[in-house]
C-alpha cells in the first residue's frame, strides 16, 4: 500500500487488467485460500463479486448468504480461491448459517482472512474483528461502505485503525468498485508474507485463566495434532459449550481441521 | 479409539476443574474486554464532523415504512402496485411472444415434421414444442417485470422493514420474526425460501417456517392467479377498472396466503411444534439507492432465465405425457378422458372439476404448467371442434373471449375460478420444493407433513367455499 492510486484509476478496468484475471468458479488448484468474513450485510458478497467476476445474488438484508460460495482469481501469477461466508456477529454463535462461517474461519485454515466491516457501524463490527484477530495472524480489514460513512459525515481514520488492530486496513466502497485494487494488492502481500501482521490481542486474561488455557491447549493438541485453533477450543471448553464438548467426545473436532469438512457442514 | 475416548474425558475433566477454579465470571469478563477494546478503538478512529446534519432520509423513510399505523397499509399498497404493474405490463408482450411462437413458428414446425410419422410429429410438435412455447409466452413477461421490481425493493433495503412490520404478528403466532424474510424469498421460489430458513436458529421455528413457506405464492403460481383473475374477476368490472380489480383479486389471494401462514404457524406451535417464540435482533440496514443496471442483470439472468429454464425443462415431459394420455385410447375414450370422468364427481362436489384435479397431478413437477394443462384437457374432454389444433394439443387462444367461450363450454362458473385460485394457493409444494425440504430437514416425516397438510387444507377450503356459495345462491 505504498503507492496511492487515484480513484479514477481504481475503477478503470485497464488499471489492474494486467494483474487480475477473474476466474469465476473455474478453480481446480490454488496457491492461497482467502476467506471473506464479517458482520451480516456489510457487503461481503459484493466484494466477492468484484474480485471473482461472479454474480452472486446480493441483497440489502442481513442473512442473504446462508451457505458459503467459492470463486477464484489470479493475481500476480498466484491463484487465489475466495470463499464468501455467511455473515456472523460473533464466533460464539450457534445458528446453522453462522456455524458455516465460524467453522471455516476457525478450522478451514484460510491463508488470509478478509474481514469486511461496515464503516458506519464500526464499533459493533470491531467486536467480530477482535475475535477473529484472536485466532489468526494473517488478516486484512476491508473498511467497506466508506461512501455511506462520508454521506453521514463520518470520518474514519484508517491508518490509526490499522495501527490499533495491527493488520492492514483498506478503505473501500465495493458497490462502486472503489478500493478493490488496493484490497487485492494487500491480500497478495499478506498471503506472500511481505506484510507481517501483529494483530491486536485481548490483554485482560488473568494469570489464572492463562495458566488454565495453556494446560488445556496442551492436552487438546495431544489428542488432535494439527488442529488449527486449539486455544479457541480450550476457551469454549472452559465456557462449557455443548457443541464443542460433543465434537470433542465424538472426535468430530479433528475432522473440522480438514478442508472438506466445512462443505459437509454447509451441505 | 479407546485411548482417544479416555483422552477426551480427561480433557473434559480438567476443563471442568479449571472452570471451577477461574470462576464463572470468565466468559463475561472476556466479552467485556472485547467490547471495551472495540469501543475504545472506534472512539479513537471515528470522527463525526460537527456539521448540522442534512435532512436524514433514512430516519424519515423509516418513520413511514415501519410506522405502527401506516407501515402495514403502505406495505400492502406497494405490493398491490407491484402486482398491478406486472399484470398491466405483461399482457401485451405475452400476446406478442405467443403470436410468434404459436401462430407463426408452430405451423412451420408442423410442416417440417410432416415427413415424420404422425405420432412422432404430434408428440414432438403438438406436445413438447407447444408446452414449452406456452410456458415461455405466459411466464417470461410477468417474471421479467416482477423479479426486477422485487429485487429493486430488496436492494433498496425494504425487506428487513417488512420483517420488522410483521414481527409482532409472527411472534403472536408462535413463529420466528425472520420468517417474514423467508416468506419473501418464497414469493420468488419456495425452494429458495426453504433454503433461506437457515437464518432461523431454533429448529422448531425453522420447521414452522419450512411448512408454511408454501403459502407464499411462488412464480410458478403467479401466472395462474393473474390469468384467472383477469379473465373471471376483472371482467366483472367496467373495462377501465379491470386491471385494478384483477390486481385486487391477486392481492386478496396473497393476503389470504399471509393469513394462512399466521394461522398455520399458530396451530403448529400449539400442537406438534409446541414452544415459545425466541427473541432475536434484526438490523435495519440503511436504505441504499438500488443499482438499476446490476439489478436488471442479476434478476433477469439469474432469476428469470433460471426459473424459466426450469419451467421449460418440466413442461417438455409434461407436454409429452398430456399428448400421450389424450391420444392413447382404452375402449372408446382416451386415458385422460377416463381419469377426468373418474375425478369429476369429487371435483364438482368441492367446486372444482376433474380436469383441474388431473392437471394438478400432471403439474406436480412444476406449478407453471397448470393452466396450459387445464386448457388442453378441457378441449379434449369436450371434443370441441375448431378450437386449438386437435386432440392433445396445448395452445394459446387468441383473446380472452376465446378463453371464456372455452371455460363456459367446460361448465366453469365464477365459483370454479375462485376455487382454482384458492387451490393454486393452498396445495402441495412442487417436487423441487419437496426435495429441498427433505434435504434441509433430512426427515421423511416433515416432508410428508409439508406435502399433505396444504392438500388437506386446500380441499377443505374449496369444499367450504363451494358449500357457502351454493347456500347463498340457493337463497338468492
Amino acid at each position: 500500500m505504498s503507492q496511492t492510486i487515484s480513484p479514477q484509476c481504481e475503477t478503470c478496468p485497464v488499471h489492474h487488467a494486467g494483474n487480475l484475471i477473474k476466474l469465476g468458479v473455474n478453480m481446480d488448484s490454488w496457491d492461497y485460500v482467502v476467506a471473506l468474513a464479517g458482520n451480516p450485510n456489510t457487503g461481503k458478497s459484493t466484494v466477492f463479486n468484484a474480485l471473482t467476476g461472479l454474480r452472486q445474488h446480493t441483497g440489502n438484508w442481513p442473512g442473504k448468504t446462508v451457505t458459503r460460495a467459492e470463486g477464484g482469481f489470479v493475481y500476480h501469477d498466484k491463484r487465489y480461491k475466495l470463499v464468501d461466508l455467511p455473515g456472523t456477529y460473533s464466533l460464539l454463535s450457534t445458528s446453522t448459517d453462522e456455524e458455516v462461517a465460524r467453522n471455516f474461519i476457525l478450522f478451514g485454515k484460510p491463508d488470509v482472512t478478509v474481514i469486511v466491516v461496515d464503516a458506519t457501524r464500526l464499533e459493533r463490527n470491531l467486536n467480530l474483528v477482535l475475535q477473529v484477530l484472536e485466532i489468526t495472524d494473517r488478516a486484512v480489514v476491508c473498511l467497506n461502505l466508506i461512501d455511506e460513512a462520508r454521506r453521514h459525515q463520518l470520518n474514519v481514520d484508517d491508518r490509526t485503525l490499522a495501527k490499533e488492530l495491527g493488520v492492514p486496513v483498506v478503505p473501500a466502497a465495493a458497490r462502486q468498485g472503489e478500493g478493490m485494487a488496493a484490497l487485492l494488492g494487500t491480500i497478495d502481500e499478506v498471503a506472500g508474507g511481505q506484510i507481517v501482521c501483529k494483530p491486536h490481542r485481548i490483554k485482560s486474561e488473568s494469570r489464572q485463566v492463562r495458566a488454565a488455557l495453556e494446560a488445556l491447549v496442551k492436552m487438546i493438541q495431544e489428542r488432535f495434532p494439527g488442529l488449527s485453533n486449539a486455544r479457541w477450543v480450550a476457551l469454549r471448553l472452559l465456557e462449557g459449550d455443548h457443541h464443542v464438548i460433543e465434537a470433542l467426545r465424538s472426535g468430530a473436532l479433528g475432522d473440522l481441521g480438514q478442508e472438506k469438512s466445512v462443505g459437509q457442514v454447509a451441505a | 479409539m479407546k485411548k482417544q475416548a479416555v483422552q477426551a474425558e480427561e480433557i473434559l475433566n480438567s476443563a471442568n476443574k479449571l472452570r471451577w477454579q477461574i470462576g464463572d465470571q470468565f466468559h463475561d469478563s472476556l466479552m467485556e474486554s472485547i467490547y471495551r477494546d472495540a469501543e475504545r478503538i472506534s472512539q479513537t478512529v471515528v470522527n463525526k464532523k460537527d456539521e448540522k446534519p442534512r435532512f436524514n432520509w433514512d430516519r424519515t423513510l423509516d418513520r413511514i415504512l415501519t410506522s405502527r399505523v401506516v407501515g402495514l397499509p403502505v406495505m400492502m399498497l406497494l405490493l398491490a402496485l407491484v402486482f398491478w404493474i406486472t399484470i398491466a405490463g405483461a399482457n401485451v408482450p405475452s400476446g406478442m411472444i405467443a403470436s410468434v411462437l404459436i401462430d407463426k413458428v408452430h405451423p412451420i414446425l408442423k410442416d417440417a415434421a410432416s415427413v415424420l410419422p404422425w405420432w412422432m410429429s404430434g408428440l414432438l410438435v403438438d406436445g413438447v414444442y407447444l408446452a414449452a412455447a406456452w410456458v415461455i409466452s405466459v411466464m417470461l413477461p410477468p417474471m421479467a417485470i416482477f423479479f426486477p421490481m422485487f429485487t429493486l425493493l430488496e436492494d433498496f433495503g425494504y425487506l428487513p422493514r417488512v420483517a420488522f412490520n410483521l414481527d409482532n404478528l409472527f411472534r403472536k403466532s408462535g413463529a420466528h420474526g425472520k420468517q417474514a424474510l423467508t416468506m419473501s424469498m418464497g414469493y420468488g421460489c419456495n425452494a429458495a425460501g426453504i433454503v433461506a430458513t437457515r437464518i432461523i436458529d431454533s429448529p422448531r421455528e425453522r420447521l414452522i417456517a419450512i411448512i408454511t413457506n408454501n403459502f407464499a405464492l411462488c412464480n410458478g403460481r403467479w401466472p395462474t392467479q393473474i390469468l384467472i383473475a383477469s379473465l373471471f374477476i376483472g371482467s366483472l368490472a367496467p373495462p377501465a377498472l379491470a386491471g385494478l380489480v384483477s390486481a385486487g383479486a391477486v392481492m386478496a389471494v396473497t393476503l389470504l396466503g399471509i393469513l394462512l401462514t399466521f394461522a398455520t404457524s399458530w396451530a403448529l406451535s400449539r400442537t406438534i411444534l409446541r414452544g415459545e417464540a425466541s427473541t432475536f435482533s434484526l438490523e435495519l440496514p440503511p436504505y441504499r439507492p438500488p443499482r438499476i443496471l446490476q439489478t436488471l442483470y442479476t434478476s433477469l439472468i439469474d432469476r428469470t432465465i433460471f426459473v424459466l429454464w426450469r419451467a421449460v425443462v418440466f413442461a417438455v415431459p409434461a407436454g409429452a405425457v398430456i399428448w400421450l394420455i389424450s391420444n392413447i385410447k382404452i375402449g372408446d375414450l382416451s386415458i385422460a378422458a377416463h381419469i377426468i370422468n373418474l375425478f369429476d364427481p369429487f371435483g364438482l362436489f368441492i367446486g372444482l372439476n376433474g380436469v383441474i384435479l388431473l392437471a394438478y397431478i400432471i403439474a406436480i413437477p412444476a406449478n407453471e404448467i397448470v393452466i396450459p394443462t387445464i386448457l388442453m384437457l378441457t378441449v379434449l374432454s369436450l371434443h370441441m371442434a375448431g378450437v386449438g389444433e386437435g386432440a392433445g394439443v396445448m395452445f394459446e387462444l387468441q383473446n380472452s373471449d376465446a378463453y371464456m367461450r372455452l371455460f363456459n363450454a367446460g361448465g366453469w362458473t365464477l365459483l370454479t375460478a375462485i376455487n382454482l385460485m384458492l387451490f393454486s394457493l393452498v396445495h402441495n409444494p412442487c417436487s423441487t420444493t419437496l426435495y429441498t425440504i427433505y434435504k434441509e430437514t433430512k426427515s421423511a416425516k416433515w416432508t410428508a407433513i409439508s406435502a399433505f397438510l396444504p392438500i388437506i387444507m386446500g380441499l377443505l377450503l374449496c369444499f367450504f367455499v363451494a358449500q357457502i356459495w351454493r347456500l347463498v345462491q340457493g337463497m338468492g
